[in-house]
């Protein structure tokens, strides 16, 4: 650590590799974003550059609140995102068609982003509360059942699969850290297995349904919707090891890659920068999750361990249904790559994230004085 | 642990979170290297594959279609050449304001509204990248128009490109043939995108068809690499197109031009081959199309006039045209006698009429000849000398040297469609119709009627090989390996014989007299020949048989002729085939014809010379009487005229076999009834 007398302590204390480790994954996608868009700085990479920095620095002062706070204000957030939720929804259906933001004039907030660490914030809160005892009863499972159901419920109706993935699952690994019964979650995994054909085809959308079924068989119909998946192996695959090179990518730039500065920014980047590229971005991903679980491992209290695994996972989530997504192993589910792809409201939740790690971070190295 | 009635103290939590953070970790760490793995699978497995269909994306290919060869005659003249052409097609991606676009294209370009819906209906069937023709063989002027328009006509795209030409017009139609754009059936058999390529075109007819591998030549291709809309980006590389190869024919292009001026308004056709080697100098069909307005797409009215008309101007009647040789086959039932060991000297007294059985044979000649040997049955074409020949030894002792002649052949060259008739026989009756070859068979097939069916070609080649007693093969590709013709083995009496007795026909007071060179030192050797191609009754011959002028064309006879030239050393030889010809124009008969084309090779100058008077006569030269024709084919159009059919090659051939059946069909019906009809031979 730097000496005391230099830097002010606030400053000091601040978890400084996180920090470079979090700029350089946004800074590479900066990179990537600027070459998606020609070699040009518009329209993406500028603004997302003052987006990712503002958000930043929010995380930095996020982590300067004493963590105690984000179990206060757990059920009210959550509570307010619900009833956000139903608002979008209300006003979805005034207006006709799918509508999954509000418009606040500033800024389009998106509720069912941030409900992605709320769920975990409250179910964490949830399981604070509950009594040791308690753990292994009926009484453990029911209420967060309809914790998670409410939300992904409403957020299905948007509807908006990969959220409503997300947010379960978010709330489903805060369930297994807390020790609900193993076999139930086998037990899951089995209902679930029988289900998802169920599923797929009495309530999912005719498009989402052709996304699943193109993502079986993606060649089945490579210029219709099948086109993003095949593009997006066509860049990665054509990139090989050490790519294309910076501003060569012939994928993205003749646009063959659709959304490739968004949900298909991966393969827009593993076109120009390889494999080698790829992997070290997996690899500094890794090391920021394994530094959130590491958090929970040594938080003091309980919602604090829960809530900061469960956050790293929400980080997890993302990363890995996105790159599974672009390498045609899960179907299109329009889950974004965070601090790489452009647009605001996941960088902000993934940012957001990170600022409430830093803080329950921050309060153990407190107490753990070495 | 897994026992719901365990108690769960805070200490165990602690402890049990710690294991399953661990084992979230873990099972993070698992899903981040599967992800890696299936990465590397897709960067360096698959990386080959992904790379080629990376490329495919990238870049468009657009074939160039190549120059066609040339066609050229046995001097190196063009008789089929490329001309610049230039043409407009739109990209129908750049297409912004289609209405707008084609209006002002109507304009500049004077589109008709057939050409708009044709227009209109490929744009609604192409998509992307791929041009669609607007407008080909556009004026200078034209051309410049869109051009300087172009910034306000986005999807335009004029193009320089190449047309074929054929400088000889109608009188090569039927050699060359004529080209044109790919049908949908030919494009699914070879499954070429070069067949799809605007400009692209393989020939349809003729030489064109026959020689399409050797003459289409290898398409150019630019490489453009191109957005995922289709719209390119920059120029990769381009390689240039490999133009065909020249062919070089036989034929003296000169010669050809002139026997097909020199056919006059007739139906007809004429061949002259080289005697001692085969060459074709000149094939002509006439009347014709216009191969360089045929290839240019085929208007309906255009092709209503020509599949109307009664002298097939579709068909190539040197090779798919079939007659009954009349009498020009006599001379070569001459060389059969002799070979059969008639005397030239044995004479036979002809009497006007020949009866057999209950079969009454006339000859020509009202009164008879009296008493005639060979050499005057051949120039005097009597009729009755052959029927008594004939009804002594039978066709099957002629049939030999009628095959040996190269009657009844099929000759390897380069057409398509070619019928090549028949030399009957008993044993060939029995075959094709089941019943015994009867005298009255023989009687007429020794002069050339009933069962015998002959093409002009067919022709050619007896005069040919009756004259230079070699067995020419006739070739029209000069680059063939050139195979001097071996001798007939023929008795050089019997040819002295036979070439004494057509000297006569010509130059004897024989029926050729017409025939007669005009050139000082050049003797021409023939006969004539007249094909009836109706029945005369014993009633009409009892009230006297019609005169050909009193017939409509379609039963009037055939006027025939082949000879060679000079008699002494025969060099060229000629056969010259007018339907329903019936001799009512002198100057246009077969005769005068084919002598006229052969002092073509004597002296040009003068063979010009006559051709431009005789013209003045019948209307003009080709293009002058094609003119006329159309502009009172048009003056005479009033109905709606249905469009020309889709494909028109097998129309073509369906108008053609329709031509030669009715003509293989009214002949024999003539003959076998045993009657003939009066003649001028």
């Amino acid at each position: 650590m730097t000496s005391p007398g230099l830097i002010p302590a606030p400053l000091a204390q601040l978890p400084w590799r996180i920090i470079f480790l979090v700029v350089a994954i946004g800074t590479f996608g900066l990179v990537v974003l600027y070459s998606a868009a020609g070699g040009s700085l518009t329209p993406w990479a500028a603004r997302q550059g003052v987006v990712f920095f503002a958000f930043l620095c929010m995380a930095m002062l996020m982590s300067r609140i004493p963590s105690s706070f984000w179990g206060k204000i757990a059920f009210p957030l959550y509570g307010v995102l619900i009833l956000l939720l139903i608002l979008v929804e209300l006003l979805g259906a005034v207006r006709g068609g799918a509508q999954r933001w509000l418009d606040l004039g500033f800024i389009r907030l998106q509720p069912s982003e941030l409900m992605k660490p709320a769920i975990v914030l409250a179910m964490a809160k949830f399981y604070d509360m509950l009594p040791p005892s308690e753990i292994r009863k009926f009484g453990a499972i029911w209420p967060a059942a309809i914790i998670i159901g409410i939300p992904a419920g409403l957020v299905m109706l948007q509807p908006d699969l990969g959220t409503a993935l997300m947010i379960t699952f978010g709330g489903i690994v805060v369930m297994f850290l807390a020790g609900i019964p193993l076999r139930l979650f086998i037990g899951g995994a089995l209902s679930f297995a029988v289900v998802l054909p169920l599923a797929v085809n009495f309530l999912l959308h005719d498009y989402q349904r052709k996304r699943v079924l193109i993502f079986m068989n993606p060649e089945s119909d490579p210029l219709g919707a099948g086109y993003h998946i095949s593009q997006s192996k066509i860049a990665i695959g054509s990139g090989g090891i050490f790519g294309k090179g910076f501003l060569h990518g012939t994928q993205s730039h003749l646009d063959y890659l659709p959304e490739g500065h968004t949900d298909f920014v991966f393969a827009t980047m593993a076109e120009e920068w390889g494999l080698i590229g790829g992997v070290l971005l997996i690899l500094a991903f890794f090391l920021l999750i394994r530094w959130g679980v590491n958090v929970g491992v040594r938080a003091r209290t309980r919602f604090e361990k829960l809530a900061a695994a469960g956050l790293a996972t929400t980080i997890f989530f993302y990363v890995a249904i996105n790159l599974a997504m672009v390498m045609g192993l899960a179907p299109v589910v329009g889950i974004p790559l965070p601090l790489v792809s452009y647009g605001g409201s996941a960088q902000m939740t993934v940012l957001l994230c990170i600022g409430m790690l830093m803080s329950i971070d921050r309060a153990s190295r407190k107490t753990v004085r070495w | 642990m897994n026992r719901p009635t365990k108690i769960v103290t805070a200490a165990a939590q602690g402890f049990s979170f710690s294991r399953r953070a661990m084992v979230l970790g873990i099972g993070q760490a698992a899903v981040g290297t599967l992800l890696a793995t299936r990465m590397g699978w897709l960067a360096v497995a698959e990386n080959e594959h992904y790379k080629l269909l990376s490329e495919s994306n990238r870049v468009n290919m657009t074939l160039i279609p190549p120059r066609r060869g040339w066609i050229v005659d046995r001097y190196g003249a063009p008789i089929a050449n490329n001309r610049t052409d230039f043409r407009v097609d739109i990209i129908p991606e750049r297409l912004e304001n289609k209405a707008h676009v084609l209006g002002e294209l109507q304009q500049l370009l004077a589109l008709t509204a057939d050409d708009l819906s044709r227009i209109n209906t490929d744009l609604d069937r192409a998509a992307g990248f791929k041009p669609v023709q607007v407008e080909e063989n556009l004026s200078w002027d034209k051309y410049a128009a869109v051009g300087v328009r172009l910034p306000d006509l986005p999807g335009v795209q004029p193009t320089r490109g190449f047309a074929r030409n054929y400088p000889l017009g109608a009188a090569v139609a039927h050699l060359t043939g004529y080209v044109g754009t790919a049908s949908a059936e030919q494009y699914k058999k070879e499954r070429d995108p070069l067949l799809v390529t605007p400009g692209f075109k393989l020939g349809k007819d003729g030489l064109e068809k026959a020689l399409e591998q050797r003459l289409r030549g290898k398409p150019g291709a630019k490489r453009v690499e191109v957005t995922a809309r289709g719209k390119p980006v920059r120029n990769l590389d381009t390689r240039p197109d490999q133009q065909g190869q020249t062919v070089r024919l036989t034929i003296d292009a000169g010669l050809q031009e002139y026997a097909a001026r020199r056919l006059a308004q007739n139906s007809g056709s004429a061949v002259v081959l080289d005697v001692l080697t085969g060459d074709m100098l000149a094939m002509v069909s006439m009347p014709a199309y216009d191969p360089n307005s045929f290839s240019q797409g085929i208007g309906k009215l255009e092709w209503k006039m020509l599949s109307e008309d009664d002298h097939v101007p579709l068909m190539n009647k040197v090779l798919q045209g079939l007659y009954p040789p009349g009498s020009t086959v006599k001379p070569m039932h001459g060389l059969a006698l002799l070979q059969n060991g008639i005397s030239p000297d044995q004479t036979v007294n002809c009497r006007g009429v020949l009866q057999v059985g209950t079969g009454r044979f006339h000859c020509w000649k009202r009164g008879g000849h009296g008493p005639i040997s060979m050499r005057r049955a051949i120039a005097q074409s009597c009729d009755i000398y052959f029927y008594t020949m004939a009804r002594d030894l039978g066709y099957d002792r002629f049939a030999p040297t009628a095959r040996e002649m190269g009657l009844g052949a099929r000759y390897d060259l380069p057409f398509l469609t070619q019928y090549y008739g028949t030399v009957p026989d008993s044993a060939w009756k029995e075959k094709k119709y089941g019943k015994p070859w009867t005298v009255a068979d023989s009687i007429n097939a020794s002069i050339g009627q009933g069962y015998l069916l002959v093409n002009p070609m067919q022709l050619a080649v007896m005069a040919a090989r009756l004259a230079g007693g070699r067995a020419i093969v006739p070739r029209i590709l000069l680059d063939q390996p050139h195979r001097p013709a071996a001798s007939l083995g023929l008795d050089p009496e019997h040819i002295k014989i036979i070439r004494e007795g057509m000297w006569a026909v010509v130059n004897g007071g024989g029926t050729g007299g017409r025939a007669r060179m005009h050139i000082p030192g050049v003797e021409m050797a023939g006969k004539t020949g007249t094909a009836q191609v109706r029945r005369i009754t014993r009633s009409e011959r009892a009230s006297g048989v019609l005169g050909n002028a009193a017939l409509p064309f379609k039963l009037r006879d055939h006027a025939l002729f082949v000879g060679f030239a000079p008699v002494d050393n025969p060099r060229y030889a000629v056969s010259v085939v007018l339907e329903h010809n019936g001799h009512l124009i002198p100057d246009q008969d077969a005769p005068p014809t084919a002598s006229d084309i052969l002092s073509y090779l004597f002296d040009r100058e003068k063979a010009v010379a006559r051709l431009i008077e005789l013209e003045k006569t019948w209307g003009g030269d080709i293009q002058t009487r094609m003119k006329t024709k159309w502009d009172a084919f048009l003056a005479a159009q009033k109905a709606p005229v249905p469009p020309t059919p889709e494909d028109v090659e097998s129309a073509t051939s369906n108008v053609v076999e329709k031509a030669a059946t009715t003509d293989r069909t009214a002949s024999p019906t003539a003959a076998q009834n045993g009657v003939r009809g009066e003649g001028n031979d």
